[in-house]
């Protein structure tokens, strides 16, 4: 399963998303510090959930990254989050 | 006790602003610090950058201390602000300024580019 695919799974199964794109941006950051080739090291998710609503700013991106703590630990060199 | 703990909580509570950062306010080595290091320019806020890639310990610890898995990290009077996200949306918000005028930080402007 590819990286995209897990982070997909994941936040699917925690927050149940009435919306969610994640969104590989590697190649935006070729050559930085993080990047390698074959991309799946940026990303970007834009979700929408009910679970997600009512929470601090700060709370909302712990529990994301909190659900992604083995990927961000891991392959996922930086991950961009937009709630809305 | 933790001494890169200690050290940390004494830098965070040191500054009224203060970001831990990849490479230094003049030289940013990663494009979400640099980001941060932008706005607050922008806003004309005094901060102290900390590069947290001169020590692997310090670079673990600050994840740590703020419970937050990714740098960079900003703090304002003791307490963390977010990351690169957060600070940009609160900054295009203007809830950034609102913030730093609440704990009687001074800058130089209040609002985010026409």
């Amino acid at each position: 399963m590819s990286v995209k695919e897990t982070i997909t799974d994941k936040l699917t199964a925690a927050f149940s998303p009435t919306r969610l794109e994640v969104i590989d941006e590697s190649e935006q950051h070729h050559g930085h510090a993080g990047w390698r080739e074959g991309g799946e090291t940026h990303f970007r998710v834009k979700i929408s959930s009910p679970g997600l609503a009512g929470l601090s700013r700060v709370e909302r991106h712990r529990q994301i990254m909190g659900v992604l703590q083995a990927e961000l630990a891991g392959p996922v060199h930086a991950l961009a989050i937009e709630v809305n | 006790m933790n001494p890169v703990n200690d050290m940390i909580d004494s830098e965070v509570k040191g500054s009224d602003v203060v970001l831990f950062m990849k490479g230094s306010p003049a030289f940013p080595q990663c494009g979400f610090s640099g980001q941060v290091v932008q706005i607050l320019d922008y806003l004309g806020v005094p901060y102290k950058g900390i590069n947290v890639l001169e020590s692997m310990e310090l670079r673990e610890g600050i994840k740590s201390y703020s419970n937050w898995p990714t740098i960079p990290q900003l703090y304002v009077k003791g307490e963390f602000v977010g990351g690169c996200d957060i600070v940009r949306e609160m900054f295009q918000a203007g809830e950034l300024q609102g913030l730093l005028t609440d704990r009687g930080i001074e800058f130089e402007r209040k609002t985010a580019t026409a």
